[in-house]
């Protein structure tokens, strides 16, 4: 007989669990998986009704995504002999050319240099002043704390049209700078708060051994620390930049041009040529990509750091 | 190894003071213990000698210098934490290693020492381990490896062996004692386990509410207790306390308890009032022509000697008497008291009253 147990779930109810989480699950990538699925279809099976589900898989949009075309009449084409490449062949169905690259691949760098770039700088300066507010005598502490909290209590957006005019005073609107700044400002009461959690869970003996074994306060710091809040680090950093990468409304208001991001350029690809949807899909997967490889390659530490402290070994 | 003298030591946490105005010396090569119950000072006190924290004022010389104001890393002194603090992210080997690595010795030297300290302590097979999965005594022992690795002045122990099982603690205690021993450098031994502190202790500081209440060697300060606090934190069973009103002048050998006259050492001061008489548990006999009366309340048996609980007009006494005395619960028995052992102490400030016997004992204390 199968004994009764309060702490071991029974196989109903890992069943009930398991259908429930798949459930879940299909619920959640279902958009995903369509945007995917789009992002191969031709613009005619994107809206068709009923929508395809097996559709001919091309790269139409990929191509679409990463070029500008122009039209031209079927005399040039004969003109213009045999496509040279198969990209090439693709837009020539259309009696289009390829007429130079987009700009998403310029939009997507600025996606990087700024999302990376305030993660560092968030993840740098809020481990910083994380250690400083857990193990030191900080004057005021506890009102600083909630200061540096207090700028998450509305939404970023409330203070937009301050910064639009601050930005363009001090030119720093539609520049690298201004963005990662910005975003780094943002995110750094998060990364101060949970990096404060995580420090305060290092033993305050693991320092003091090094200061003792003959380490200065800042070797301590570096040496037994840091490698110790690697995982805290890890998991800020993901959050960090998952809010920094996905940003759209400060991108939208304070960039148009050298340092627009990729999320405010999306939508414009529907503009170039008729509705484009497997363009607009092509580029929202790849904007996926860096993200969902950043969280997979931290994904050990994410796990171990969202619980971390939570129960003590 | 080094002298470490403490002078006039204070600490004060805001308005709490933690330690008030310290003086004691530890010599060289000593084993000395600083012994309390928790949130005496005893810690805070080690943790300034360690340079952890800056005192508020007062003076630590190490070899005649003053370090008060140094920061930790230039003391040339070594820790044991309660909690190991062993670093987890590095190997048995690398943690021993890590202190001479600060000193920028040479790898090949390195390798030599954290191999004769390994075989020291019995560890040499687990130098390639994590710590992580270590027991708990062999963390013990990788902490000690990192502590003497260095050669340093002194050792510095908070508790060392707070965090071990019971059964293994006692084996442990004689390890380090025999450690101790055997490279004779000069260790302050934090504990608040008075059995830990006789049991290893070259001297003890006895602390308590950050004022040291005593100072000296352990059979001293069992036998002679300076204070009420310290005959009754030392001693298990405690000194039993015996209230009574009275007078004493220099030169008396008794006391009277209710009209029945106690004979003490020779006084060497006046007092009178409110005082106590204080007995250890083992300075009580069962006498039954003693004129001092007691009803058994229970006896508790412990082998070769008991403890009986006796009701007495001056309240609850505690006796550790041979087991082959059989006692019955009800019984009205005579007590006698070892004459030269006792000691009274003034009720209103704790202190003992000077006498032929703790004199000198507590003339430089």
């Amino acid at each position: 007989m199968s004994g009764y147990s309060v702490t071991e779930a029974s196989p109903r109810q890992k069943t009930i669990a398991a259908v429930l989480v798949m459930t879940y699950t299909l619920i959640t990538l279902m958009p995903l998986v369509w945007i995917i699925a789009t992002g191969f279809k031709t613009p005619a099976d994107a809206i068709s009704y009923p929508p395809k589900v097996i559709f001919e898989p091309t790269l139409e949009g990929y191509v679409n995504l990463f070029t500008t075309r122009t039209r031209v009449t079927q005399e040039q084409l004969q003109a213009m002999g045999p496509p040279q490449t198969w990209y090439d062949a693709i837009v020539r169905q259309y009696d289009m050319v390829i007429a130079g690259p987009s700009r998403y691949g310029e939009r997507f760098l600025n996606s990087v240099i700024i999302g990376f770039g305030s993660t560092f700088l968030s993840v740098f300066l809020g481990t910083l002043a994380a250690y400083a507010f857990s193990r030191f005598k900080v004057p005021l502490k506890d009102d600083l704390l909630f200061f540096i909290l207090s700028t998450r209590m509305m939404p970023p957006i409330a203070v937009a049209i301050p910064i639009f005019l601050m930005y363009r005073t001090l030119g720093l609107s539609d520049t690298h700078l201004g963005m990662i700044l910005l975003y780094t400002a943002v995110n750094l009461s998060l990364s101060v708060w949970l990096l404060k959690g995580f420090i305060d869970e290092i033993p305050r003996e693991y320092e003091e051994a090094a200061l003792i074994d003959g380490y200065t306060r800042f070797q301590a710091f570096v040496k037994v620390v840091l490698p110790q809040a690697s995982t805290g680090i890890a998991a800020t950093a993901v959050f960090c930049l998952i809010f920094a990468w996905n940003e759209y409304a400060f991108a939208v208001l304070l960039t148009s041009g050298t340092a627009q991001t990729a999320p405010p350029f999306i939508p414009t690809i529907i503009g170039v040529g008729g509705q484009d949807w497997p363009a607009v899909a092509a580029g929202a997967t790849l904007f996926l990509l860096p993200v969902m490889v950043f969280t997979i390659l931290l994904r050990k530490h994410l796990l171990r750091g969202i619980t971390f402290g939570a129960v003590r070994k | 190894m080094a002298e470490i003298a403490i002078r006039d030591l204070r600490k004060e946490f805001g308005a709490f003071t933690a330690v008030k105005s310290s003086t004691f010396t530890i010599g060289d090569g000593e084993f000395f213990m600083l012994l309390g119950p928790s949130g005496c000072g005893k810690t805070t006190t080690l943790r300034m000698i360690a340079g952890l924290e800056l005192p508020s004022g007062g003076e630590i010389r190490i070899d005649g210098e003053d370090v008060a104001n140094r920061p930790a890393s230039q003391r040339d002194i070594a820790f044991v934490f309660q909690m190991f603090a062993l670093y987890p992210h590095m190997n048995v080997r690398r943690n021993i290693a890590y202190p001479l690595a600060s000193q920028g010795m040479p790898r090949d030297q390195i390798r030599a020492r954290v191999d004769e300290v390994a075989r020291i302590l019995g560890i040499s097979n687990m130098l390639d381990r994590p710590v992580g999965g270590l027991s708990g005594g062999d963390r013990q022992r990788v902490a000690l490896g990192r502590a003497i690795v260095r050669q340093p002045k002194a050792f510095l122990m908070d508790e060392p062996l707070g965090a071990l099982d019971a059964e293994f603690r006692e084996h442990m205690a004689e390890e380090l004692r025999a450690l101790h021993d055997r490279i004779g450098a000069t260790t302050v031994y934090v504990t608040h386990d008075q059995l830990e502190a006789m049991q290893m202790g070259d001297k003890i500081v006895v602390m308590n509410h950050g004022v040291v209440e005593q100072f000296g060697l352990p059979q001293d300060i069992y036998d002679w207790p300076a204070t009420m606090f310290v005959a009754d934190f030392i001693g298990s069973p405690a000194m039993n306390f015996l209230p009574f009103n009275g007078t004493v002048t220099p030169g008396a050998e008794s006391v009277s308890l209710d009209g029945i006259s106690v004979r003490v050492p020779m006084q060497r001061a006046a007092a009178s009032g409110r005082l106590v008489l204080g007995v250890r548990p083992e300075h009580v006999t069962l006498d039954d022509a003693a004129p001092y009366r007691g009803r058994v309340e229970a006896a508790e048996y412990l082998g070769t000697t008991q403890i009986v609980t006796l009701d007495t007009a001056q309240g609850s006494l505690k006796a550790r008497i041979p087991s082959s005395r059989a006692v019955r619960v009800g019984e009205h028995v005579g007590l006698a008291f070892t004459p030269g052992t006792l000691t009274l102490f003034d009720a209103d400030n704790g202190q003992a009253l000077l006498s032929e016997g703790n004199e000198r004992v507590l003339a430089h204390g």
